[in-house]
């Protein structure tokens, strides 16, 4: 049994649906990366899963069990967790306190969590108090990632963490991303950097229109020559 | 001495009162709006509804004989607030809540507290008439007149009972108020939801819970405003209503969604009324002595006729939001 399992997923945001049958399947050890063209329907597969707008056809299963349109509150409690591309960081709010609210479901001792949090992201222990509108780009991206692992997801989903990172937080974002995954998350991130991307992925999928067009190991992708065509800019 | 003491006793008492007043009941505007993300009419209601509650304990408990050393109204404050709670989170589930889960827009809210507030005051009307009423009918109001004559004043300085309770009052709820919003798990959730609604959701934070905790402080702290306003003056049923302007004001001025934005507004504009309202001529009168005849001070001379106060928040705002468009502390735009 697959940690995350879609079957068949159609979805939209009330009109004509954006998702036409996506099929996934993710277990705890893998870091799954969904690359596509703009528009394909990344981020709506996200936000389906997450509950974020309703999945009108196929099956979403998290351990087995239906969690299609179940809501986020519902849904981190059972060990799920996402990042949003934007606006992803309480800007008013201290760094320490993001990371409070990514553990509002918990109602146990988290101070271990966010120790290891900041383990993670050592540059967050030392602007803990600080508002998190003042930092920088990568450090923000740490933030919300931070906020994120403070329920101690069994899935954590990312759409786009290197979205508009100067290629040095490119870099340490990903290797973040790896040790996560090392330490027993698994992952489902969405990335425009896909070559990037695919070479440390265990799963990954293309995405067009709202369907998978072709799903593999990261290499297996990069090694396809259609793929790479198609879908990596040569 | 003695013209700096009734400058004291006109200008920083009555504006303090006033101040505290007004901050009290703009925290629960911009809180409301920070969550809710519309304009709390009826806040107005909350209030002198509030005030009735507390007046109507009141007289329950003069009734029984008990006699307290502070005002009643003082005494039945807490129990009041919770009545006041209670109130503010049905008209939520009776009025708004239903709206927003047909994704009403702002403006549709706003019209429909405009309703609550013309259906509450009616309510009011209904139960209480159109008189006004005293909390002080069977209690004496304590006035405290501080003798300064080793200062040379040959005034006082004077201070009422209530005045002084509604200061203390305030100051603690502030504090109180400033720890729950940055120690307690459900007042950061408070905050956070007011920063990002759709983050606050993702993260799982129960934002159904969050909108009640926010009907309770705001209803609570309403009643604590319309009560103690109401010892101050009268308690009549548009005992509020007068004051919503510069209580949304001075929400506006403070940076809609920060409370202590709020609590800044409230006070500026509380002092800024009674400055403005000021007789100087009590306190310019020896000039009459060199004065030369033609150029003797009127009887009043004040920058605004106490009939005009009102104006007083419209130019505060208006000056606030030319330079600051988001108000003293940053908050929401437009
Ligand atoms: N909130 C929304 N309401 C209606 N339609 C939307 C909404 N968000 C996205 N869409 C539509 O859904 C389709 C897929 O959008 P989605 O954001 O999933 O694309 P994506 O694959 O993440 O692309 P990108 O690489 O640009 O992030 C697009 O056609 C978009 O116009
Ligand atoms: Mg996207």
């Amino acid at each position: 049994m697959a940690l995350l399992e879609l079957k068949h997923v159609v979805a939209g945001y009330g009109g004509a649906p954006i998702l036409n049958g996506v099929n996934m399947a993710i277990d705890q050890s893998d870091i799954g990366v969904i690359v596509g063209p703009n528009g394909a329907g990344k981020s709506t597969t996200l936000k389906a899963i997450f509950g974020l707008l309703k999945v009108t056809g196929g099956t979403v299963e998290f351990l087995g069990e239906s969690i299609a349109n179940s809501l986020p509150d519902k849904l981190v409690p059972k060990g799920l967790s996402f990042v949003p591309q934007e606006k992803n960081v309480f800007t008013s709010m201290t760094v320490e306190e993001n990371l409070e609210m990514g553990a509002f479901t918990r109602r146990d001792d988290f101070s271990e969590t966010m120790q290891w949090v900041y383990e993670m992201f050592p540059v967050l222990a030392e602007k803990r108090r600080q508002p998190t509108g003042e930092l920088s780009g990568g450090q923000r991206q740490m933030v919300a990632m931070g906020r994120a692992l403070m329920s101690k997801p069994k899935l954590l989903m990312l759409d786009e963490p290197s979205a508009g990172l100067s290629p040095r937080y490119v870099i340490e974002i990903f290797e973040t991303i790896v040790r996560v995954n090392q330490e027993g998350v698994g992952v489902l991130m969405v990335e425009q950097n896909a070559r990037q991307a695919l070479a440390f992925a265990s799963k990954g999928f293309v995405l067009a229109q709202g369907q998978n067009r072709f799903t593999g190991t990261g290499a297996e992708l990069i090694a396809d020559p259609e793929v790479a065509k198609s879908f990596l800019g040569g | 001495m003695t013209e700096l003491v009734f400058f004291i006793n006109q200008v920083v008492i009555s504006g303090a009162v006033l101040g505290c007043i007004y901050a009290l009941g703009a925290v629960g505007i911009t809180l409301i709006f920070g969550i809710l993300r519309f304009a709390h009419f009826a806040h107005s209601e909350l209030m002198t509804s509030g005030a009735f509650f507390a007046f109507m304990l009141a007289a329950l408990f003069a009734s029984w004989g008990i006699v307290t050393p502070i005002p009643l109204g003082f005494v039945v404050l807490p129990l009041a607030m919770v009545m006041s709670a209670i109130f503010a989170l049905g008209i939520d589930k009776g009025f708004y809540a239903p709206l927003r889960k047909r994704g009403a827009k702002p403006v549709i809210l706003l019209i429909a507290s405009i309703g609550v507030t013309l259906m509450v005051q009616g309510l009011i009307r209904l139960f209480f008439g159109a008189g006004s009423y005293s909390f002080f009918e069977n209690e004496t109001k304590d006035i405290f007149r501080i003798d300064l004559a080793f200062l040379g004043s040959t005034r006082p300085l004077v201070i009422t009972e209530p005045q002084l309770l509604m200061i203390i009052v305030t100051v603690v709820s502030v504090l109180a108020l400033h720890f729950f919003l940055t120690r307690s798990r459900l007042g950061k959730a408070m905050r956070a939801m007011a920063d990002n609604p759709d983050l606050a959701q993702v993260s799982g934070i129960n934002t159904a819970l969050v909108v009640r905790v926010t009907w309770i402080v705001a209803g609570a702290l309403a009643c604590m405003a319309g009560t103690m306003l109401a010892l101050d003056v009268t308690l009549k049923p548009d005992l509020a209503f007068n004051i919503i302007i510069p209580i949304f004001a001075a929400a506006i001025v403070g940076g809609l969604g920060q409370a202590y934005g709020a609590i800044a507004g409230g006070l500026l504009i509380g002092f800024a009324e009674s400055l403005a309202v000021f007789n100087w001529t009590m306190v310019l009168r020896p000039l009459n002595a060199v004065l030369p005849e033609f150029a003797q001070l009127p009887a009043t001379l004040s920058l605004v006729p106490t009939e005009y106060k009102l104006t007083v928040a419209f130019v505060i705002l208006v000056v606030v939001l030319l330079v600051r468009p988001t108000g003293i502390f940053k908050g929401a735009s437009s």
